[in-house]
């Protein structure tokens, strides 16, 4: 197999195999949540406003003073982690056409250098993650398999588009088809493992806030 | 009942919700809920991270309740949890949790994580895995009517006392009363100066309230055990002499479990909304002194500050009423640091200072109070949770601190304008 048989393998089954099973794991993980239900509070609400799980989906995005203080570089690189991947995942040009090859929504890119800039400063602040999930305490307690496992596979789509786009190491083909692959990897693990705090956080968050609210208060 | 790990896993079962599955399914291992945890910041043991406090419970829905788990564990990849896990996660589900809630403030993927500690004591309990001194709470609760074993006698005797004290008479068993009074325990035995308080604070205010000879405890260890059908019998109680007198509001006593027990568990407990409301003590002065019946003079001028009960603050909604309370009697209010529903915990709540196993620790999370207390300088702390208030007073004793307790309801009533009219 060519490397370009490797690329087109990757643009084509690969890409239609990875979203396939990436919306099978997804669907069945939220049934999986929502299936189970919950049991109906009668206890009498001090308020009762649906808008308060909703309220906490965005209010805890941003820590309280004291976190802030114990928590910095935790807090602080996985900002830039987080809305790094973002920009370079939404706004590189090859990416939109992608998106609107699949979905036909387009939107307007950031100039490469910029994305490219935007791509080191990730790598960086994934490689300080690694570090500090390896030497603090707590982290290190915490992390098993599955913890590795995830930093590695949101770290080869962004090492491999760095290196692809600078021609590093190997052939400009087979590197793409790396790129490519890397990021099917992603989202084939993705249902199976604490990626999916991307979508049910957004559930686990509104039950916070609403369980928070029935009391009174604004988590 | 006899305890088994079957027991214990169906409870397990028995408590999984939609809620759980999407706390488990979010937490990306970041840690942060440690540094949220008075127990791991006074300890530095990451075995306190109060994610970690639920690993079994966790082990319990990703090999139950999701496919890859069924998948692996079919195919033998994962052991089932075992009785002995349990027991080795007794300490760190009762010992190093006050259910204090803070953690659930500060999880950046909004995981309720106190809820599921709560949840989880369910299983722990059914499988026999409850300490010593919570389980004797318990029993004494469902024997004698009193976790500390409070007899009706001891109460009458503390009514006496607090009559003479007063000079007015406090009313028990009065049918179609606008309010029905509880006590804690602790009150009852430790502090019945809150008793005398509220006598005189109703008498003032021209409050129709009375007291119950069938139910006048409050406190549910149930809910701190995490034994659902104890925890109903002793809201039943109350219910019962509640709904037998016809009284149209019952009070929580100052007590925060006693208020989370009564006021947010008890309905779902006997499975049908109450008769009559349930108000928290603290609310009830607010609401007296906003529309004017409950008149102060005179204020503290020394510097004092509120340590924020967990359970009627951050878990209980009752925020802002301490601070206009003190505002009214206290002329040199100052915040702690972290206050309101970001205080940090007295280390006693929840069960913990009923287990005599977590002495040690509970002293040691003390620091933290400690250390809120020194960055502050005052040497008067206005409290509002009897429980609070021994941890506290025990906490400061151990650390030779001269910092004075004083619960707020009676700091009220000292404030109270004395009508000559109506002695």
């Amino acid at each position: 197999m060519s490397d370009m048989d490797l690329l087109l393998w990757a643009r084509g089954p690969g890409l239609g195999m990875a979203v396939a099973i990436f919306l099978f794991g997804m669907t069945l993980r939220l049934f999986e949540i929502y299936s189970l239900g919950r049991k109906r509070d009668l206890s009498t609400p001090r308020s009762n406003s649906p808008g308060s799980g909703w309220r906490t989906i965005y209010a805890r995005s941003l820590p309280h003073a004291d976190t802030w203080r114990r928590s910095a570089l935790t807090i602080i690189a996985g900002f830039v982690f987080h809305i790094g991947l973002f920009i370079v995942l939404l706004f590189l040009l090859p990416h939109i056409e992608l998106i609107r090859a699949l979905t036909g929504l387009s939107w307007p890119a950031l100039p490469t250098p910029l994305i490219d800039l935007v791509t080191v400063i990730t790598l960086i602040s994934l490689i300080v993650i690694l570090v500090h999930r390896l030497m603090d305490p707590v982290k290190r307690f915490l992390s098993g398999f599955g913890d590795y496992l995830v930093w590695t596979v949101t770290f080869l789509p962004l090492l491999t588009g760095y290196m692809a786009y600078h021609h590093l190491l190997l052939d400009y083909t087979l590197l793409l088809a790396l790129h490519i692959l890397s990021a099917e990897l992603l989202l084939v693990v993705f249902p199976f493992t604490k990626l999916t705090h991307t979508f049910t956080l957004f559930i686990a968050r509104w039950y916070n806030g609403d369980i928070a609210a029935r009391k009174g208060v604004a988590s | 009942m006899s305890a088994s790990l079957q027991k214990g896993l169906n409870a397990f079962r028995e408590v999984m919700d939609a809620p759980i599955a999407s706390f488990f399914s979010s937490c990306v291992h970041c840690g942060m809920c440690a540094d949220a945890c008075l127990f791991y910041t006074e300890t530095g043991d990451p075995k306190y991270t109060p994610i970690h406090k639920l690993e079994p419970l966790r082990r319990v829905w990703q090999q139950e309740y999701t496919l890859t788990g069924r998948l692996g564990r079919m195919l033998g990849l994962s052991q089932p949890v075992s009785d002995d896990e349990l027991a080795a996660w007794s300490e760190l589900v009762y010992d190093s949790c006050t259910l204090c809630g803070r953690c659930s403030m500060v999880c950046p993927v909004g995981n309720d994580i106190t809820y599921m500690v709560r949840k989880m004591r369910e299983g722990m309990s059914a499988a026999g895995h409850a300490p010593e001194g919570i389980i004797g709470a318990t029993k004494r609760t469902i024997e004698l009517g009193s976790p500390m074993g409070v007899k009706l006698q001891a109460l009458q005797a503390q009514i006496r006392g607090q009559e003479a004290e007063t000079g007015l008479t406090i009313p028990v068993d009065v049918q179609g009363a606008d309010y029905m009074a509880l006590l804690s325990s602790m009150e009852i035995i430790n502090f019945p100066e809150y008793l005398g308080a509220l006598a005189r604070i109703f008498h003032q205010a021209g409050v129709s309230w009375t007291l119950s000879s069938e139910a006048f405890e409050a406190t549910n260890s149930g809910i701190q055990i995490g034994a659902s059908d104890i925890a109903r019998e002793i809201v039943a109680r109350i219910v019962t002499a509640a709904e037998k007198l016809q009284v149209k509001n019952v009070i929580s006593p100052e007590c925060g479990h006693a208020f989370t027990a009564l006021r947010w568990e008890g309905p779902n407990l006997i499975g049908r909304p109450y008769k009559f409301n349930v108000i928290h003590i603290l609310e009830l002065l607010d609401e007296l002194r906003s529309s004017g019946r409950l008149k102060t003079s005179g204020k503290e001028d020394a510097a004092l500050t509120f340590h924020d009960p967990c359970q009627i603050v951050r878990r209980g909604g009752v925020v802002q009423q301490p601070r206009v309370l003190l505002g009214a009697v206290a002329s040199d209010f100052r915040e702690m640091p972290d206050h309101g529903v970001m205080n940090w915990c007295c280390g006693g709540g929840g069960g913990v200072s009923a287990n005599e196993r977590a002495e040690h620790l509970r002293l040691t999370s003390f620091k933290r109070k400690k250390s809120q207390l020194d960055e502050l300088g005052v040497q008067t702390m206005v409290t509002a949770c009897a429980n609070c208030r021994i941890v506290l007073e025990e906490g400061l004793e151990h650390y030779n601190m001269n910092v004075k307790v004083v619960g707020l309801t009676e700091l009220v009533a000292e404030h109270l304008v004395e009508q000559e009219s109506a002695k």
